[in-house]
């Protein structure tokens, strides 16, 4: 091959490698069970199901129960994407119609399989448990506020683990606690309570908007002893922070969750929020920048300087 | 006794008092809201928000009055550059800063009623005048209205620059009021060039 041929196949090779690892990066592996879920999801995905109906020798049409209607794709992925759905709910679900009594089966819980396993020991589910049992979610409400209510297990994704922005996790994070905040529907099915306007609660906040947009709920409604990983002792309201420099501030309360799961050595290295969160989000009073505050130190010193000198030359005239 | 000028109409002398209160009220509620620090601080921090965005936006109002003020009087032609040879009469001015004016010379650009300011303040001014006080209002009231921002410029938070922009601005125009503060302090006697500002007459 001359060496003309070798620069071509040098350049398509330098061209084609950046699409074929995206591509490779898109395509995640199969689901493991995506087969077997068909089955569930040729009626669970859909808002009308058709069956045949063996007394009347009808094929009938009928609406599926809202709460009951699932995306695959959303399944897929989420965190129990290589899970078969018999692997959570009874095997006789695999017969239609479904067994009255099936409706009465216990759902698991999150401990169930995650609680004791040094496979998830990182993500501190005993402790995600106890602080839970801590919040208002836990003491205000019966025991059938569960995980789940927030937790869809169906559709759940771990958005700190991947590439997401944080514009990105704030925004799936509070969809999270707007499923019933901001719903009246869902609110209503734990409390008896109207629910309140959102913005009307927040009114303090200067650009509302903004912030929820920016900043995620439990950043403000956990306890401020809580990481990361563990946020879920939700205070009740009075407790919320409402003091705007508790956010607003070098030491800001908000370097202790959201901005941790970035590149913690980073920002230790560099010393200032901007390491972080340069790219992702601008908070007033937080990420002063170190080389603009030290460039500004020097030239204010210099002017300083050069004044006391001046004047000591007009004093010595 | 040299010639009295009355050189600062009763608009310029209202515009600059209360131009200098606001900067005075921004650069330190800035300064405060900058280093917020939730262990230590001089002004609560929303308190500290509002002033500075009130006098932001007063300070606006002023410039506006600023720069009608100086088309309709004529004022404005204190401000305007003459290129041919500018160099040559900066280095005269920073000459005379440097070592005439401790050598007993005479400035080399005396005030005179077609002539304000000297080359050096004639730049100065028109620096921070025309190109730091348009820049520190309009990224202000961005940051007012952050819906206005573009969220993203050149992979960059667009809040996030137009806070850096608003804060490098503010901070160089607090340089320029030291300078120009102490350059006032090199009349005869250190009180001639504040007792203008104020009586409106320069002698």
């Amino acid at each position: 091959m001359t060496k003309h041929k070798w620069m071509l196949w040098g350049m398509l090779f330098a061209i084609c490698t950046p699409f074929a690892l995206i591509a490779s990066d898109e395509t995640r592996e199969a689901p493991l069970r995506f087969e077997e879920n068909k089955h569930c999801f040729q009626c669970h995905s859909q808002k009308f199901y058709t069956y045949e109906n063996e007394v009347t020798g009808k094929t009938d049409r009928k609406a599926m129960n809202p709460n009951f209607v699932y995306s695959p794709e959303a399944f897929y992925e989420g965190v129990h994407r290589n899970f078969a759905c018999t692997d959570c709910h009874s095997p006789d679900y695999e017969t239609f119609p479904h067994q009255a009594e099936l409706r009465f089966e216990e759902m698991y819980q999150c401990l169930d399989c995650h609680g004791g396993d040094p496979t998830y020991a990182k993500y501190n589910f005993e402790v995600v448990e106890e602080e839970f049992h801590k919040s208002v979610h836990s003491t205000r409400h019966s025991e059938d506020f569960n995980c789940w209510m927030c937790h869809n297990p169906h559709s759940y994704k771990r958005m700190t683990a991947g590439d997401h922005s944080i514009s990105e996790i704030v925004k799936y994070h509070n969809q999270t606690c707007m499923g019933c905040h901001a719903d009246s529907y869902n609110f209503q099915r734990i409390s008896d309570d109207v629910k309140p306007s959102l913005q009307n609660i927040h009114s303090f906040l200067p650009n509302f908007e903004l912030h929820f947009s920016s900043v995620r709920c439990i950043e403000c409604h956990t306890s401020k002893l809580d990481t990361l990983w563990v946020k879920h002792n939700i205070l009740p309201k009075e407790e919320a922070v409402r003091n705007c420099v508790e956010c607003h501030s070098t030491n800001t309360l908000l370097m202790g969750s959201l901005y941790k799961y970035q590149n913690l050595a980073s920002r230790k290295e560099r010393g200032f929020l901007n390491s972080v969160i340069l790219n992702e989000a601008y908070v007033i009073g937080a990420n002063t920048n170190k080389f603009m505050n030290l460039g500004s130190y020097i030239i204010f010193g210099l002017t300083l300087l050069g004044i006391i000198i001046h004047t000591i030359f007009r004093l010595k005239k | 006794m040299s010639e009295k000028l009355y050189l600062y109409p009763v608009w310029l002398r209202l515009w600059h008092a209360f131009n200098a209160l606001l900067i005075l009220s921004l650069i330190a509620s800035g300064l405060i809201i900058q280093n917020a620090n939730v262990d230590s601080m001089l002004l609560r921090f929303d308190l500290s928000i509002s002033i500075h965005n009130v006098s932001g936006v007063l300070l606006s109002v002023n410039y506006l009055f600023f720069i009608l003020g100086n088309v309709i009087t004529g004022n404005i032609r204190f401000y305007i550059l003459e290129w041919k040879g500018l160099m040559g009469r900066l280095i005269q001015q920073s000459n005379y800063y440097m070592k005439g004016m401790f050598n007993g010379e005479q400035t080399p650009f005396p005030v005179n009623k077609d002539r304000k300011f000297n080359p050096l303040q004639k730049v100065s001014y028109i620096v921070a005048m025309y190109v730091f006080v348009p820049l520190v209002i309009i990224t202000g009231l961005a940051l007012i209205f952050p819906e206005t921002i573009l969220p993203r410029v050149v992979g960059f938070s667009g809040i996030q620059l137009t806070a850096m922009l608003h804060a490098t601005a503010g901070f160089l125009i607090s340089i320029f009021l030291m300078v120009h503060v102490y350059i006032c302090t090199t009349g005869k006697p250190i009180s001639k060039n504040f007792k203008s500002i104020v009586t409106g007459w320069h002698e």
